[in-house]
């Protein structure tokens, strides 16, 4: 059956996502510059640099110029898009997108690729688990982590128009499908995909996709569990997060990243300030670093799969 | 005329100096005042005679873009851009308090008709590259002009822009080096040598110019010197750390300094003496 509501977003990785639509972007926009450091294939800018060629900046592997010159750029009245890994972009380059970028309030579009354990061959050099915690505490840094293709084009859209500086992080492999229609997702806001009473998992990136599939397992055994996806890591939906706390038993956070710092620390700051007593995990890289294999093999191995969150889930329940 | 020039460039050059030396006496913790003194010369040249500035109208889209990268120079920074009427002289008295457009580092936030603020070294010609970089884009007729600490040279952030302002040809880019010889620790040629400086820009693919930083005639010429043929330029200025007071003058300590009332009448005393001196 065909849909003529179908996005053509659907089945990609977020990574091909935002390649395709930024190249949409750029056509109506001229002041669209993407940067890259020597990734340009990696981050998707391929097809730009054919389309744009004088558009298209390469620093060559030089992180830190390449931050430093978006900077340059968005002084200038450019839109510009940085492209790098996420490893690099929140630690390579780490001081320049502090300095450079948020302490002077600029337009800059960091979109890093590979974000988690996607290059999971790579090893812990390429797994980016530091990187959502390391953006978060930036004053003024919108934090994004789209869950899957559709609504990462739809959050490319929504920073074009930002006044301020965005960290997108993006994902090598292809996360599990979420949603099928474009839309536009709000920055500041939380989508609410299933409401449950014995637990509620707030996810982001393509665990949302994974929790998806552990929720069918657990709803089977009889629990009532939610899901929230939490793609825009600041600003935090405080609101929706504290409304899914009070009405629920427990909840689970479930990440791609070191759970300091990232979604699970961002809900429990919101609990603690909010004084809602609730049970309470987070899940995701437990503080530690990460040893490569195949994707599907290593998040099988760290519990991120639907059967490691369903099992986490099952856990938290039976406290 | 082109005496007279001169001549008025110099003076503007030690009334930089006054304000630096006053601004160490009158503030609160100190200033980096080693750094601003061996400035004097290039502000003065820059602010007031090449780069096409309006201080009435300080985001002018045809401006050229002035980039501090040693933002510790900010003493000098803004007495230059004071003068120049991007704000009231007086405010220079409040260095470092609360409300002040001054600050031990220059700060956009606080101070008009700054680009970008800075203070961790490394960071200018990145940003500088990228402001280039869109000024060829658009065929812009401005130009980017960025001022760096000897240094800061140090550090590689410095050396991947002058990797890339030589690929992407960005002769629209004139980097000046405070060559004062002098970082926070000591000479730079203890603490880590940056010589042959001259010929790594050049092996690097710039158009480099020596000069002695306190001339203001050879000042001139590097700006105005033409043929990079798509080559970004570096003016090396040969300067002395705390230049133009004798007790400052290429002294370790002169990197950071808040000045006695009697000190800082004797700096004013020379620097009375030197600019009586222009004829």
């Amino acid at each position: 059956m065909e849909n003529n509501h179908q996005s053509e977003f659907v089945g990609l990785s977020s990574r091909d996502a935002f390649g395709k639509q930024l190249l949409k972007l750029a056509k109506d926009d001229e002041r669209i510059v993407a940067l890259t450091a020597d990734l340009a294939s990696s981050t998707r800018l391929v097809e730009f640099k054919q389309a744009y060629p004088e558009r298209m900046f390469n620093f060559g592997i030089a992180e830190q110029d390449m931050m430093g010159a978006s900077a340059g750029f968005a002084l200038t009245g450019k839109i510009p898009f940085v492209c790098t890994f996420a490893a690099f972009a929140s630690m390579r380059a780490c001081e320049q997108a502090r300095t450079d970028i948020a302490y002077n309030n600029l337009p800059v579009r960091i979109c890093a690729s590979h974000g988690g354990i996607g290059l999971a061959a790579g090893g812990s050099t390429h797994h980016a688990l530091e990187d959502l915690s390391i953006f978060r505490t930036m004053a003024g840094m919108t934090v994004l982590v789209p869950a899957d293709g559709v609504q990462a084009a739809a959050l490319v859209r929504a920073i074009m128009n930002l006044p301020g500086p965005s960290y997108l992080r993006l994902s090598r492999p292809t996360e599990p499908t979420i949603y099928t229609e474009d839309k536009e997702f709000p920055i500041g806001k939380a989508d609410v995909l299933k409401e449950g009473k014995d637990l509620t998992i707030i996810a982001i990136g393509g665990m949302v996709g994974y929790t998806l599939k552990a929720i069918e397992s657990l709803e089977a055994e009889g629990y009532s569990v939610g899901l929230i996806n939490a793609y825009s890591l600041k600003p935090f939906d405080r609101e929706t997060i504290r409304d899914a706390a009070r009405n629920t038993q427990a909840i689970l956070t479930v990440e791609e990243h070191n759970i300091i710092g990232g979604l699970g620390s961002a809900t429990a700051e919101v609990l603690a300030e909010e004084g809602i007593s609730v049970k309470f995990r987070r899940h995701g890289i437990l503080d530690h670093f990460t040893t490569s294999a195949p994707y599907e093999d290593l998040i099988h191995h760290y519990k991120l799969d639907a059967e490691g969150i369903a099992s986490v889930g099952r856990e938290l329940l039976n406290y | 005329m082109e005496t007279e020039k001169v001549n008025s460039l110099q003076k503007i050059a030690q009334e930089i100096r006054e304000d630096i030396v006053r601004t160490s006496r009158d503030c609160v913790e100190g200033v980096h005042i080693g750094g601003s003194l061996s400035l004097a010369e290039i502000l003065a040249v820059l602010f007031f005679e090449v780069a096409k500035i309006d201080p009435k109208n300080p985001g002018w889209s045809e401006r050229d873009r002035i980039v501090l990268s040693k933002g510790h120079g900010n003493a000098g920074f803004a007495a230059a851009m004071a003068r120049r009427g991007f704000f009231p002289l007086e405010e220079l008295k409040r260095f470092d308090l609360l409300d002040a457009p001054l600050s031990m580092h220059v700060d956009k936030h606080r101070m008009p008709g700054v680009e970008i603020s800075s203070g961790s070294l490394g960071h200018g010609l990145p940003i500088s590259v990228g402001i280039a970089l869109s000024g060829l884009l658009d065929k812009a007729a401005w130009r980017v002009y960025c001022i760096l600490g000897d240094g800061e040279l140090m550090e590689g952030s410095v050396w991947e822009a002058v990797m890339s302002a030589a690929h992407y040809h960005l002769d629209n880019l004139t980097a000046i080096v405070d060559r004062n010889q002098f970082s926070l620790d000591g000479p730079t040629e203890e603490i880590m040598s940056l010589e042959p400086l001259a010929d790594k820009f050049r092996d690097f693919g710039w158009f480099v110019l020596e000069v002695d930083g306190h001339n203001v005639e050879n000042l001139l010429g590097a700006f105005h010197a033409t043929g990079m043929n798509g080559k970004p330029k570096v003016i090396i200025a040969k300067t002395v750390k705390g230049k133009g007071v004798s007790f400052l003058e290429n002294k370790t300590s002169s990197h950071f300094a808040r000045l006695k009332p009697e000190q800082a009448e004797q700096a004013l005393a020379e620097i009375a003496q030197a600019k009586e001196q222009i004829h």
